[in-house]
């Protein structure tokens, strides 16, 4: 268990109801105790479909409860406007990571495993290997 | 008027509105270039991203070429909406963060700064020159900034167009694979744009 609370989970997508939706059925999924905080940043600032970094920021900072947040991205510039942010430093709390994983199945896991009182590099660890559910 | 030998914080506020400008006329043309082989916002999202910088420097008067770059790169990252905002917010931001806090640079320094934040570019976007992006416009003109501001313009303004046989291997457009080749990269042209307000303003 992590002493600070749960690892808080932000979802990031170029759409706001692709980021909501995969929030509530991480959520969803992971329920029977208390779950893990999960934010969806999803879309543009103006709305549409793209990356809004205030989004992502305002997220990281609702879900973090001082035990670190993990980021998961789906696409092109959701990436590389978080890795962008990491990279400066202030703008996001301590303690957050974008995390490589797919961003549906790595979404489910991440919030089982931070519901579980997993840490960060729990949390990531479990999401990273979504990757390796195979169909077939 | 000769080429101004130190470059002072006016002269990169200067440099960003004139980039403003271009990119506000030039707006339409980048999103038809993004329409051929992209999602069709790349003009809307800079215009959106530059007409922020242009009003951020405008309240703001940053004091140093270097604050007046990491404002700038600020602002992108946050307005752009699309994965030219990390990448040009990037940009101006190593390159800013590579002058430091000095009030005037000259373009020497400029250019070594330039050549930190394109590599930062490259590093973000896990791009290298050939792959059809702006690093096909950057990488050339801030190796010619040594030179002059006139052989970077030219640089960047041939990387842009060299960009129209090669084919995509990064973001979007690489999806289209071999339908790709023949249309002139959005990103490399934009940034041939702010590489032309870098020249006009040093004139």
């Amino acid at each position: 268990m992590s002493a600070a609370g749960p690892v808080g989970i932000v979802l990031v997508s170029h759409s706001a109801q692709v980021a909501a939706a995969v929030a509530e059925l991480a959520r969803g999924l992971a329920a029977g105790g208390a779950t893990a905080p999960v934010a969806p940043a999803g879309g543009a600032p103006d709305g549409g479909l793209g990356t809004s970094a205030e989004l992502i920021a305002e997220a990281a900072r609702a879900v973090d409860r001082g035990a670190g947040v993990a980021v998961l991205a789906d696409l092109g510039s959701a990436v590389l406007t978080v890795k962008a942010l990491l990279a400066e430093g202030d703008e996001l709390p301590e303690r957050t990571r974008l995390v490589d994983a797919p961003f549906l199945e790595g979404a489910v896991a991440a919030v089982v495993t931070a519901s579980a009182g997993g840490d960060l590099d729990a949390v990531e660890a479990a999401a990273g290997e979504a990757y390796a559910y195979r169909r077939s | 008027m000769s080429e101004p030998t130190t470059l002072d914080a006016a002269f990169f506020r200067r440099w960003l509105t004139t980039a403003a400008a271009a990119v506000d006329r030039e707006a339409d043309r980048l999103t038809d270039l993004d329409s051929a082989i992209g999602d069709a916002d790349h003009g809307t999202n800079m215009r959106r991203g530059f007409t922020a910088v242009a009003a951020a420097l405008d309240k703001e008067e940053p004091a140093t070429p270097g604050a007046v770059l990491a404002l700038a790169g600020r602002q992108l990252i946050s307005t752009v909406g699309g994965a030219s905002g990390p990448l040009y917010g990037t940009l101006l931001r190593r390159t800013g963060k590579a002058l430091g806090d000095t009030p005037e640079v000259t373009r020497d320094q400029l250019a070594q700064a330039l050549r930190t934040g394109v590599a930062a570019v490259a590093q973000l976007g896990g791009a290298v020159a050939g792959d059809k992006t702006m690093l096909d416009a950057l990488e050339p003109a801030a190796a010619a900034l040594g030179e002059s501001f006139t052989a970077a313009r030219s640089a960047a303004e041939e990387g842009a167009l060299a960009t129209v046989p090669l084919r995509a291997r990064k973001g979007r457009a690489s999806y289209l694979g071999e339908r790709s080749v023949g249309h002139q990269d959005p990103g490399a042209t934009s940034s041939a744009l702010l590489v032309a307000a870098l020249e006009e303003v040093a004139r």
